[in-house]
């Protein structure tokens, strides 16, 4: 896919600026009296630059999806704070953040075009302006001969960029996709993927990825954040250095190698133990 | 026509072609079936002399009112329940179990505690339809992807903004499926009670013409009442496929 570069000067001036940062946050789930509740997370700590590709992977119920949560707004944190562009984020979802989740979030009874303006409409953007952006959020993500359709009659991998268009046309500048392309084939996925580097380029918007691929985090990420089994912790942010300007082909870089083998190296004793805590954890509930 | 729609005619045609020259061959006894040419011609006289009206302007007026009050408080107590996972789940072998009950058994309180009249057969009606309106609502409830609601977290809408837009939307195929049954139950209760403690309605005036040896009256009314449940079961047949048309893949 052929895609004129968009440059940004903001960001060549202000490359480490703190676009949102989460300082010690910590989950527990059904902690009722202090006793029989879940660790799910942290404490956590992360600093987002401003326009950067940030993924976080961890192994299967690490709390990945609880952190993405409590940075988005969605649930409150247990402890610790958390701070998006200078303001706190406490229990709502600020204006400027969208969320994309893995499960198909598009409504079945609206066209395609319907369920991308419909965040536009519910928030009192006059209707010439949600053409206008529905019209570009539909070219972009390649669904203009798809705008009379109705989600059931598309592909997972459509509806999922149904929900992604759906995203970008409230004009986030930061964007939290919840393991958006883990319902999708192989192949699929990879396509995704391009079109995601591609979305972030030309909106310029900070991205906050979950993912359980290495290979996934590896190919379209700036920084990495690896997390421990449950509790998930922060063990090490790794830093690609890939161009700006990139496309699922950097797997074949030498580099790309070193970058999954060292998450592998990090991984693959936490998702021992995430596999292996299970049973024991359990047996402690009882 | 599809060729399963002239299969599905030809069983009609063809049954109804056996009744006729069954009855007219005297292969049943003239006490027990009357030939449908008859039974239509019957209800022709019946329907151009008015003499079912009365009864069947009663009958439909206890149906709507039973269904429309199940409808009601059949989707009111759903969504509340919904909203008491605790209630829910002390509730829940009542509602599984609910349809195992004879009601009809019960009957004679009914008329001691609503008295002769309207009121204790629009209370079967509406006890037949209520729980199967509820149960749907619940069902309907529980399968709105979770991420819908949180989608509309994002967007920063209101909770009833987000249950008239989204959930109710999301829920509607199963609220659809409970206004079927509702509507279907509503008929069954409402005919039923008339049989058992009426003296006016469709029910009763079957179960006149039967007690009456009026064979050819009592078939005339039964074909009457099919051919109107028929009716409205096709009118919410085809409002239910557009509902359905566009959420269904190609």
């Amino acid at each position: 896919m052929t895609v004129r570069p968009l440059t940004r000067p903001a960001a060549a001036t202000a490359p480490h600026e703190i676009h949102a940062r989460l300082a010690g946050v910590t989950r527990t789930y059904g902690a009722v009296g202090g006793r029989g509740g879940v660790h799910a997370l942290g404490p956590v700590d992360i600093a987002l630059r401003r326009g950067e590709f940030y993924s976080v992977i961890g192994p299967s119920g690490c709390g990945k999806s609880t952190l993405l949560d409590v940075l988005s707004g969605l649930s409150r944190p247990s402890a610790g704070t958390i701070v998006f562009e200078g303001r706190p984020v406490d229990g709502a979802v600020p204006d400027g953040v969208g969320v994309v989740f893995q499960e198909d979030a598009s409504f079945p009874w609206m066209t395609v075009r319907d369920n991308i303006g419909f965040g536009l409409r519910e928030n009192g953007v006059d209707a010439a302006e949600i053409g206008r952006r529905v019209d570009a959020a539909l070219a972009l993500m390649g669904l203009r001969d798809f705008a009379a359709a109705y989600p059931p009659q598309l592909s997972g991998g459509m509806r999922q960029r149904v929900c992604i268009a759906r995203t970008l046309v409230m004009q986030p500048r930061l964007i939290l996709l919840d393991e958006p392309f883990g319902a999708l084939d192989a192949q699929t996925r990879l396509i995704m993927g391009d079109e995601l580097l591609r979305v972030w380029r030309e909106t310029g918007a900070t991205v906050m990825l979950i993912t359980h691929a290495l290979d996934e985090a590896a190919m379209l990420s700036d920084r990495i954040g690896v997390m421990s089994a449950r509790p998930g912790r922060i063990l090490a942010e790794i830093e690609t250095g890939w161009p700006r300007e990139r496309d699922s082909r950097i797997a074949a870089d030498p580099g790309f190698g070193a970058v999954t083998s060292r998450l592998w190296g990090l991984l693959r004793e936490e998702s021992l133990r995430a596999i292996g805590a299970q049973a024991p954890a359990g047996a402690d509930r009882a | 026509m599809s060729r399963a729609g002239l299969v599905r005619t030809a069983i009609v045609v063809a049954a109804v072609a056996a009744l006729e020259l069954a009855a007219r061959g005297g292969l049943l006894r003239a006490g027990v079936a009357v030939p449908p040419s008859e039974v239509a011609a019957k209800l022709w006289s019946i329907l151009r002399a008015g003499d079912a009206n009365a009864d069947l302007a009663e009958t439909l007026g206890n149906v709507a009112l039973a269904c429309g009050l199940a409808l009601v408080a059949g989707f009111s107590l759903g969504a509340v329940v919904h909203g008491l996972p605790r209630l829910r789940r002390a509730l829940d072998p009542f509602l599984a179990s609910y349809y195992a009950l004879p009601f009809f058994a019960f009957y004679p309180v009914l008329i001691v505690v609503l008295g002769i009249g309207r009121l204790p057969i629009v209370a079967i009606g509406f006890m037949f339809a209520v729980v199967a309106m509820m149960v749907a609502t619940l069902n309907g409830f529980d399968r709105i992807p979770r991420a819908l609601p949180r989608t509309a977290r994002v967007w920063r809408m209101g909770p009833v903004r987000t249950a008239l837009k989204i959930k109710l939307p999301s829920a509607a195929p199963h609220l659809f499926t409970g206004i079927k049954l509702a509507v279907a139950y509503a008929f069954i209760g409402v005919i039923a009670a008339e049989f058992i403690m009426a003296t006016s309605g469709l029910g009763y005036a079957i179960a006149y013409a039967f007690n009456n040896y009026d064979n050819r009256t009592m078939y005339a009314l039964m074909l009457l009442l099919l051919g109107i449940v028929v009716v409205v079961n096709g009118v919410l047949h085809g409002a239910e496929q557009r509902l359905l048309a566009r959420r269904r893949a190609r």
